[in-house]
């Protein structure tokens, strides 16, 4: 079996070559990589988070909050639409995860149906004998809300990051209510985090200024008013003042077209401009309530409140107040450009590392890796001479096929794949200790140096591949569970496992049959 | 040419079995004690799993960790580690979760660094919530059970169920020992030494099914030879490969633990615990059971085989 077909060698001989082109681009600096011609690969290894700085944050979309909100706002309109068609009724709020309201009159049922159907569009509706209605999400409605919330959420989110002039942030969708953001290289990980953990909900509204923010907490507060602390805080974090705030929003940060920060009198602010409904709105609502107060609300919180000194009919204003500094005032026009998330996000998991720890990281690796690497050439030539330099071809070979293989398939390195990487070394020249240990054993049973090679190869093949399937097994599993760093360890590993049973097998098998044939040894120097 | 070095002689001739009661009892010694350590001292799970704030600072010069102890101190934050990493000016600190909303999380986080001021560098900064470290615990779990499950439903295919249970047996010798270790080292237990944990146990079984081979072969080969002689024969014709492959990979793994950088430390130890423990559970842990498993009824049906298909070498 010692004999190779041109066509085997041929195979051989270009899949090493191909395997090496693949490596090439990282020995190049990535300014340089465009130089090559066309043909040529120029991928790079694709570093991992924790190897070149950066964050990874597991976001959770309260997919909850997007339900109370629904139903919230299906009280609001039954409350309006049952006044405005004179039903009477009682006990109208949210129960459990249904809406409730009981009438007055059974006989009333007919006359509600048709108004609930249209409201609670998606929703089941009951309605009992005693005039008891009770609306609730079909299971169809609450997948559809889930699915609706996540999409938003990452556009929003999407928005946001590339705002920040963030380089290639990967923001994809995980599970049912997650979403993972990577954004490598990034500094100042604290703002985007800032950016992105804001809801950004805002609107205007009017100041109920009938009573007091005392009154209202001694329990005076009607309905229709919610009582809101101030964005500005005083030294011990408390919010500076308290405001009676009107529910009604007069115009949504929905109606918003753009908002940049800007300065007026030498105090940034954010200038903003409706759109065209949002304009009307707001001409109108202004135009009727001169002298009054109206409150800029951001998340529940008022940012300022201001008198309405005229009628503002230009669809545009500026915000200002809450302590506004310039890069606050950056911030707040860019979450108003970027829109509202549909549903608080919360951080399930953050990792970030900096830039330096990466770096230091890559070099404590590499060494580590070539040191070894070193280690074992050097021992397989002490232990098996010219076979170990055959073998420390192969090896060599091995650890530039999996680098071009990495960066072909675009795969991530990571710290712990680096030590895939030096394990893998260590790993490779295995079989070929077990095929050497047999063709030494073959000779010692008296066998010629062309048939104790040959059944050495032969012999071993088995015991190799049982031996490196199992390893096999356990990084597939590994890769199957594992999460960012280790992930890149399980492949790492499992690709390496594919290259050295290639190499240490295929290659050096060849190189040993073509020096056999080429010389005829008498015995072999093993 | 130059001769390579040997460092056995042609054929070693070491009576391995006639120990194997010894090493049978310091194995299951070390199995107990693993088990108790772990059941009663307890893991030292890392953030990934138990949750938590984990941040790694450098100081500009070597720190001083009983002051920076006292800075923190103050804050609230609930109970704070602090310990050197590596270098003396790389400091890591652990707090718990902290009650309340994520936005607790970053402010505790926030919190530190204003405490200890601009002249420190934030190397590095992890946040575990409660809800994604229960769901790393049962990944964890799960991937172990399945590695395990996988190699043996391999093993059992390529062997007689025999083979297949002893290399289990082996396999999880090695991997609670290397977990023994960490809760007796007190060594941070995260999702690296978990990955490390199942290389070790494909490793394991690696080094295992060699020798299996190399007994199916010689069962074939010698029908009359008793059982230790059999064994002993088996690992001494597979030993050169087993101590150079082992002290090649381990050379590997070594230069990883002194020179692969300080994030890399628990795994490198894992690892390097896994190589060795690996040569010794092969050796004294799977082929000695071998013994109490009637491989004379295995062998006799070998036998059986052998001649329906006659072997053909010399």
């Amino acid at each position: 079996m010692l004999n190779f077909p041109r066509w085997k060698v041929i195979t051989v001989v270009a899949l090493c070559v191909f395997g090496i082109l693949l490596a090439v681009p990282n020995v190049i600096s990535r300014e340089n990589v465009t130089w090559l011609p066309d043909w040529f690969p120029q991928r790079h290894l694709t570093l991992g988070l924790d190897l070149q700085g950066g964050s990874h944050l597991l976001m959770e979309v309260d997919v909850d909050s997007v339900f109370d909100a629904r139903l919230e706002a299906l009280v609001d309109g039954v409350r309006t639409e049952f006044r405005a068609a004179e039903i009477g009724y009682i006990e109208l709020g949210v129960a459990g995860d249904a809406v409730q309201v009981k009438l007055r009159d059974p006989a009333d049922a007919e006359r509600a149906r048709p108004i609930l159907t249209e409201l609670g569009l998606g929703m089941t509706l009951d309605i009992a004998d005693d005039g008891t209605a009770r609306m609730a999400f079909t299971d169809a409605e609450i997948a559809r809300l889930k699915r609706d919330a996540i999409q938003r959420s990452i556009e929003i989110v999407r928005r946001r990051i590339d705002e920040t002039g963030t380089r290639e942030p990967t923001i994809q969708r995980q599970g049912d209510e997650r979403i993972l953001i990577q954004l490598p290289g990034v500094k100042d990980p604290e703002r985007i985090k800032d950016l992105i953990g804001q809801t950004a909900k805002m609107d205007f509204r009017f100041i109920d200024m009938s009573l007091s923010p005392e009154q209202a907490e001694a329990g005076g507060l009607p309905p229709t008013a919610e009582l809101l602390p101030s964005l500005q805080t005083n030294e011990s974090g408390e919010p500076e003042r308290w405001y009676v705030v009107n529910k009604r929003i007069i115009v949504s940060g929905e109606n918003l077209t753009d908002a940049q920060a800007t300065f007026q009198q030498n105090q940034p602010v954010v200038s903003f401009r409706f759109d065209s409904v949002g304009g009307k709105r707001f001409a109108d609502a202004t135009s009727q309530n001169i002298g009054k107060l109206f409150a800029i609300v951001l998340d529940g919180k008022v940012i300022s409140a201001p008198v309405i000194q005229s009628a503002i009919l230009g669809g545009s204003g500026i915000i200002e107040g809450g302590n506004m500094t310039v890069e606050s005032a950056n911030d707040l026009a860019l979450l108003l450009r970027a829109g509202a998330l549909p549903a608080p996000l919360t951080v399930l998991e953050e990792r970030t590392v900096g830039a330096d720890l990466g770096a230091d990281s890559i070099a404590a690796g590499t060494e580590a890796c070539l040191i070894g690497l070193a280690l074992v050439i050097v021992m397989m030539v002490v232990l098996y001479g010219f076979f170990g330099i055959i073998a420390n071809v192969a090896l060599i070979l091995n650890g530039i096929l999996l680098l071009g293989l990495l960066s072909a398939l675009e795969a991530t390195l990571t710290l712990p794949g680096i030590a895939g990487i030096a394990l893998t070394l260590g790993m490779a020249v295995d079989a070929n200790v077990l095929i050497f240990e047999r063709i030494r054993e073959e000779m010692r049973n008296g066998r010629g140096p062309l048939s104790a090679v040959d059944s050495g190869y032969r012999e071993a093949m088995s015991t190799i591949i049982d031996a490196n399937l199992t390893t096999l097994i356990s990084t597939l599993i590994l890769f199957m569970f594992g999460s960012g760093p280790v992930k890149g360890f399980a492949v790492t590993l499992s690709l390496g496992i594919i290259t050295s049973v290639f190499t240490a097998v295929v290659v050096s098998r060849m190189i040993v049959g073509l020096w056999l044939r080429r010389t005829r040894p008498q015995t072999l120097p093993l | 040419m130059f001769r390579p070095l040997r460092i056995f002689p042609e054929e070693p001739k070491f009576d391995f079995m006639k120990y194997h009661r010894i090493f049978a009892g310091i194995s299951i010694v070390m199995i107990v004690a693993s088990i108790l350590l772990i059941g009663f001292k307890g893991l030292n799970f890392g953030i990934d799993f138990s949750g938590g704030i984990l941040m790694e600072v450098r100081a500009p010069q070597a720190a001083d960790i009983a002051q920076m102890r006292d800075d923190i101190a103050d804050l609230g934050l609930g109970e704070i580690q602090l310990q050197e990493f590596g270098e003396p000016q790389d400091v890591l600190i652990r707090m718990q979760r902290q009650e309340g909303s994520e936005a607790e999380q970053a402010a505790a986080v926030a919190a530190v660094k204003e405490a200890l001021g601009d002249e420190y560098e934030y190397r590095r900064t992890e946040f575990v919530g409660p809800k994604v470290g229960d769901e790393l615990i049962v990944d964890a779990i799960w991937a172990m059970v399945l590695a395990i499950g996988g190699i043996m439903l391999y093993i059992w295919f390529r062997y007689e169920w025999q083979f297949a249970i002893n290399a289990i047996v082996a396999l999880i010798h090695d991997c609670l020992t290397t977990v023994g270790l960490f809760a007796l080292l007190g060594l941070d237990f995260n999702l690296t030494t978990v990955a490390a944990v199942l290389t070790i146990a494909g490793y394991s079984v690696n080094d295992t099914v060699v020798i299996y081979d190399r007994i199916r072969t010689e069962m074939r080969r010698y029908k009359k030879m008793s059982m230790p002689d059999l064994l002993n024969l088996s690992l001494n014709r597979t030993l050169s490969r087993t101590v150079n492959t082992s002290g090649l990979t381990l050379l590997s793994v070594i230069a990883l633990l002194i020179f692969g950088g300080d994030v890399l430390r628990n795994f490198s130890i894992a690892l390097t615990w896994g190589m060795v423990i690996g040569v010794y559970s092969t050796i004294y842990v799977a082929t000695p059971l071998l013994l109490y498993m009637n491989l004379r009824g295995v062998a006799a049906r070998m036998a059986r085989e052998a001649e329906a298909v006659p072997d053909t070498r010399p």
